[in-house]
């Protein structure tokens, strides 16, 4: 029988040589006749140490990483086929720290599977949840999603049960399905992972819904900056039709649902529902006003369960353990676990998946290892681009939507991301600014012109013109945007603004950092 | 990346097999630039012929969004990600260092190599990250994404 070897085709896997990794571990095999099989699975995560080249040995996958293409041939000169020691070896994965010490549940098959096998879905506990589902009715599924306290994990938090039971009672000829896989936030990347690596998940989680709430048609709104997603996704979905899981009887019940791929072109605000709806239907992603709620008149003016992809690859495992497995992990209102995701400057970023509750200091240092730079850890911004800048006395707080809200931030979609002390605040304050300048939608003068303001005026108290008065105006502007914007983008642009001021008080003092 | 001159003939064969979409618009746009690498003047009115939407409706959408380009693709294009994770690990610096070594500013418009900003590729733990022509390229440096 052949040696099983791992070698991830996760895009940011290959972006640093996995692809290479793999054609140098066939290659060499060939030269030295050993009877190996190459399988590439998605990455597990440990972003840290990749290229992480597995091997599978009665113990156990054995891990070796991060593996250089230049170290392939000292491996196999270890004898690593069988487990062989080596500078790089890293014993059995699932012992490894950084893993053990995680609670993976959306996560559970990412990275242990061929992500295109549904042979090996299945034989990893996938299919269970749909199974169930089309033996339900609609309103027992929403109860139980609604009772494992599930919320939205795209930013806003929101009861995904409660969504979905709108949708369920609102009388239609059709309901659609839609996954927002926008990911604009800088600093995550889990909807991404999952979709490369385990995207069966998604397409289960997404079947559930539309069974539950007779939605026969679904779309994956995806961001045209993960090309390989979209390709892994499509394939995965022609997969499932192939095989009855899409199309006109979902597993040969009566449900039909089919799923399409939209790919996104470029626009930050399209993660936001309603513009993300305005895109799906070919238009400029400008945002709706609510009401009408899109639960009630959503996509072409249908109701519409528009969840996050994390929301809906959570579903499956809700429903196949049951909801009470699911609430009995996390704190508060703040149930399940959540896909941390720890980037920027870190030794050892990546993905990590516990249950709420876990403090940022246990992610930042624990898991993550402090700084890649080696120099101190200065500032900590949670939840993407909208998300508050922490500063280093503040690692006490605990990873959940109250504690981060009570602490002046916010979870968002859960992105992680470091700063040593080469970091400016004032400039990170102005790039907020900038940012919310080019990604407005034009609806909402505070938002639209504002931004702009904003940034001239952090560019005067940075060159030191009038600090105080402007550092008033700054926080005037603030206001007005908070106040005056219809949605988040202009709305929370003001946190990563007024957090930097707040918490690096020190960064806008008026002259040039040293 | 090579991509065939504008023709209206390709450019309506291209569009004739979106004839059954829901909300065409974007995703017309989006097949003509991948056909011919940005999208044609004409190619507007054809759109909106194609799909009886007017052509105040086309153009409304080609300029709305970042990805859609009315001039010609460049030879080779580099995207770096300017965005938090990749600041953190200075790419500030990298966006200077390659418009010095190519003698070119970030988000101009060129026919033989542009850098342009982009807000993150989900690479943000193996930052500073960039594409280079659809390549996913991590811990960026200056040799690495203009060699
Ligand atoms: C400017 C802006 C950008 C957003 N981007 C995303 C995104 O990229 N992905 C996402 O799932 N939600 C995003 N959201 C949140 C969505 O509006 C919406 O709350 C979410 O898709 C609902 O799904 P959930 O309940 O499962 O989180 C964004 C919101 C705003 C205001
Ligand atoms: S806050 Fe900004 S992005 Fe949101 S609707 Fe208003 S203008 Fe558009
Ligand atoms: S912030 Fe640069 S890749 Fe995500």
């Amino acid at each position: 029988m052949s040696t099983i070897i791992y070698v991830p085709n996760d895009s940011a896997a290959i972006s640093i040589g996995a692809d290479q990794v793999a054609a140098l571990i066939a290659q060499e095999a060939v030269k030295r006749s050993l009877d190996i099989e190459i399988i590439r699975n998605g990455t597990r995560g440990a972003l840290w140490l990749e290229t992480l080249v597995e091997v599978v040995t009665p113990q156990g996958r054995i891990a070796y990483g991060p593996v250089q293409p230049e170290d392939v041939s000292s491996l196999f000169d270890a004898d690593f086929v069988h487990g062989g020691a080596h500078r790089l070896a890293l014993g059995l994965t699932d012992q490894i720290a950084w893993f053990a010490g995680q609670d993976r549940v959306t996560y559970k098959r990412v990275g242990l599977i061929d992500p295109l096998s549904l042979k090996d879905y299945e034989s990893h506990g996938g299919l269970v949840g749909l199974r169930k589902a089309i033996t339900q009715s609609g309103s027992d599924i929403v109860a139980e999603v609604t009772a494992s306290g599930l919320r939205g994990r795209g930013g806003a938090g929101f009861p995904a049960g409660i969504k979905w039971k709108t949708v369920l009672d609102a009388p239609a000829d059709q309901k659609y399905v839609c996954c927002n896989a926008d990911e604009g936030d800088s600093g995550t990347f889990a909807d991404r992972i999952l979709i490369e690596a385990d995207p069966f998940t998604l397409i289960e989680g997404m079947a559930i819904a539309a069974v539950a709430v007779g939605a026969t048609q679904g779309f994956v709104y995806l961001r045209s900056e993960y090309p390989t997603a979209i390709r892994r996704l499509r394939d995965a979905i022609s997969i499932a039709q192939s095989a009855g899981l899409l199309g006109s009887s979902v597993l040969g019940s009566k449900h039909a649902f089919n799923l399409e791929v939209r790919v996104g072109a470029g626009s930050y605000v399209c993660g936001e529902e309603t513009a993300m709806l305005e895109s799906l239907e070919g238009k400029r992603g400008v945002i709706r006003s609510k009401p009408p709620l899109p639960a009630i008149a959503g996509l072409f003016g249908k109701p519409t369960i528009i969840n996050n992809v994390l929301t809906l690859a959570s579903v499956p495992a809700v429903i196949a353990d049951g909801a009470a497995a699911y609430a009995a992990r996390g704190t508060g209102r703040s149930l399940g676990t959540q896909v941390f995701q720890l980037a920027g400057n870190i030794a050892r970023g990546g993905i990590i998946e516990t249950a709420f509750g876990i403090t940022l200091e246990t992610l930042v240092n624990t898991f993550g290892g402090g700084t890649l730079s080696g120099k101190p850890l200065r500032a900590i911004q949670i939840g993407g681009p909208l998300g508050a800048y922490f500063n280093s006395s503040q690692l006490g707080v605990s990873m959940d939507y109250e504690s981060l809200a009570a602490a002046g931030g916010m979870l968002g979609h859960g992105g992680v991301v470091l700063f040593d002390d080469s970091v400016d605040l004032a400039q990170q304050a102005k790039f907020a600014m900038e940012f919310c300048a080019l990604e407005s939608c034009g609806k909402c003068t505070p938002c639209r012109l504002g931004s702009t303001r904003g940034a001239e005026t952090i560019e005067k108290i940075i060159s030191g013109v009038d600090v105080p008065a402007n550092k008033l105006l700054l926080l005037d502007l603030c206001e007005v945007m908070t106040d005056g914007s219809l949605c988040a983008m202009g709305g929370l642009t003001p946190l990563p603004v007024k957090s930097a001021m707040n918490n690096f008080p020190e960064d806008f003092t008026g002259g040039a950092k040293k | 990346m090579t991509y065939p001159s504008w023709s209206i003939e390709e450019a309506t064969r291209v569009l004739s097999a979106l004839k059954n979409v829901q909300g065409p618009v974007l995703i017309a746009l989006q097949a003509v630039q991948e056909r011919f690498g940005y999208v044609h003047e004409d190619a507007v009115a054809l759109i909106a012929e194609t799909f009886n939407v007017s052509r105040a409706d086309v153009h409304g959408v080609l300029t709305y969004y970042h990805d859609l380009r009315t001039s010609p693709a460049p030879a080779r294009c580099i995207q770096i990600c300017v965005a938090e994770a990749c600041q953190a690990v200075g790419s500030r610096e990298l966006v200077a260092a390659v418009e010095k070594k190519l003698g070119k500013k970030i988000d101009e418009t060129h026919t033989d190599v542009e850098i342009k900003s982009a807000y993150c590729f989900g690479n943000c733990a193996l930052s500073p990250a960039a594409m280079v022509n659809g390549e996913l390229v991590g811990r960026a440096t200056v040799e690495k994404v203009t060699a």
